[in-house]
């Protein structure tokens, strides 16, 4: 059982890596990634979301089938992330206010980001059901969120290297933070051939 | 009206000059097939949505409205996701995922926002077709070139022959993110000889 959870994990942080990958939360990577720091704090408020995100869907979804109202899944997902990112903003605002603070805009950023909606949806195709389909759709949430992390916090490590290098003028901005991308996404390519 | 649709076509075309609705631009357009069905079903979604959103704009009030557009929104995708499993179930296969993450693409909620909340129902509906073209359009142009590069095919339609080698890495992943650096590089470049050009006439 562990066995499986630590395939299901290494998955979704390497081989089928969310941002580089399959191309989820592609947004927010290009858009939140010039600051290291930030780029840390966004991983972490993706991390935290997706893995209640996971949690909750997987019990929306047994709802959704009990009245046969699979049709709904969209809706039902959307408002339920929306919901959940604005309690963990409310909760985080006055429990955690030094986190709240770090995080700051990111936290409402999260319902668009398509990462979120993604897991949730890949869940349940995914592991739909199967045994243990709760806590695998956990891991595989939690893990989803890290692989987002590590491509973004990599990405952020490049860009701000980026920013002191000599680029010609027409491949400024988005272009060159596009084929930088590209290169990190070749890197990423590599853990295709793990195998278990 | 004109100027409403050009807009969303060139000026304010919303992946090459507003880089929104990223994810499916750079997931979906292995081939120039799945670029057109990804931009006319988001397309049928932003001018639905935005007719709806701009009729309901007087009664939805301020501090809910965000919800209420994804709602509206994720029912206009619902449908179209049943519609494309009912009539073009190959359309449906080679999306996959990707057509129920309509609902969280930032275009939609972007113009739903930015123009149908401001604007009457036919304007909404101008902007929504201008706008979704110009996505249709930049999902071809990304999913051709990946298409005829990567696999030598363009529509399916083989283009070189059998001697032809595929650039195989052109519809692998990179292959996206370096496709679009490239046309956003040569669409910067074009704009600065016009600058240019400007300043000398």
């Amino acid at each position: 059982m562990l066995r499986e959870f630590v395939i299901i994990s290494i998955g979704a942080i390497l081989i089928q890596n969310f941002v580089l990958v399959q191309f989820l939360g592609i947004c927010p990577f290009l858009g939140v990634s010039k600051k290291v720091e930030t780029a840390l704090g966004m991983g972490f408020a993706v991390v935290f979301v997706m893995a209640c995100a996971s949690a909750i869907t997987w019990a929306v979804q047994q709802l959704l089938v009990l009245f046969h109202i699979e049709y709904l899944q969209t809706i039902a997902f959307i408002l339920v992330i929306a919901v959940l990112v604005q309690f963990v903003e409310m909760f985080l605002q006055k429990s955690i206010p030094a986190l709240y603070n770090s995080l700051g805009i990111y936290l409402p950023l999260i319902t668009t980001n398509c990462a979120v909606l993604g897991v949730a949806i890949v869940n349940i195709t995914k592991f739909g059901g199967a045994e243990l389909s709760f806590l695998k759709s956990l891991v595989y949430g939690t893990s989803a969120g890290l692989g987002f992390t590590l491509a973004i916090v990599l990405f952020a490590g490049v860009r701000e290297r980026l920013e002191s290098s000599d680029i010609p003028e027409f491949l400024k901005g988005m272009p060159i933070t596009l084929i930088t991308a590209s290169l990190l996404s070749i890197a990423f390519m590599g853990f295709s051939g793990l195998s278990f | 009206m004109k100027k409403t649709f050009l807009n969303g076509i060139f000026k304010e075309n919303p992946t090459f000059a507003l880089f929104l609705g990223m994810c499916p631009t750079l997931a979906v357009t292995t081939a120039a097939f799945n670029g057109v069905g990804m931009g006319l079903s988001t397309m049928a979604v932003l001018i639905c949505s935005n007719i709806f959103i701009s009729l309901l704009r007087k009664f939805i009030p301020e501090k809910v409205r965000i919800a209420a557009y994804v709602v509206v929104i994720a029912s206009f995708v619902t449908v179209v996701e049943m519609a494309l499993k009912a009539y073009a179930p190959a359309v449906s296969e080679s999306l996959g995922l990707y057509i129920p993450l309509i609902v969280v693409n930032c275009i939609i909620l972007g113009r739903a926002e930015a123009f149908a909340s401001k604007n009457g129902a036919l304007a909404s509906a101008v902007d929504g077709l201008g706008m979704g073209l110009g996505f249709t359009l930049a999902l071809t142009l990304i999913g051709s070139v990946r298409e005829i590069l990567g696999a030598g095919t363009f529509f399916g339609i083989s283009l070189f022959g059998e001697s032809f080698q595929p650039v195989t890495i052109m519809i692998l992943p990179p292959g996206a993110f370096l496709t679009l650096g490239i046309i956003v590089m040569v669409i910067n470049i074009i704009s600065a000889k016009k600058k240019g050009a400007d300043k000398v006439a």
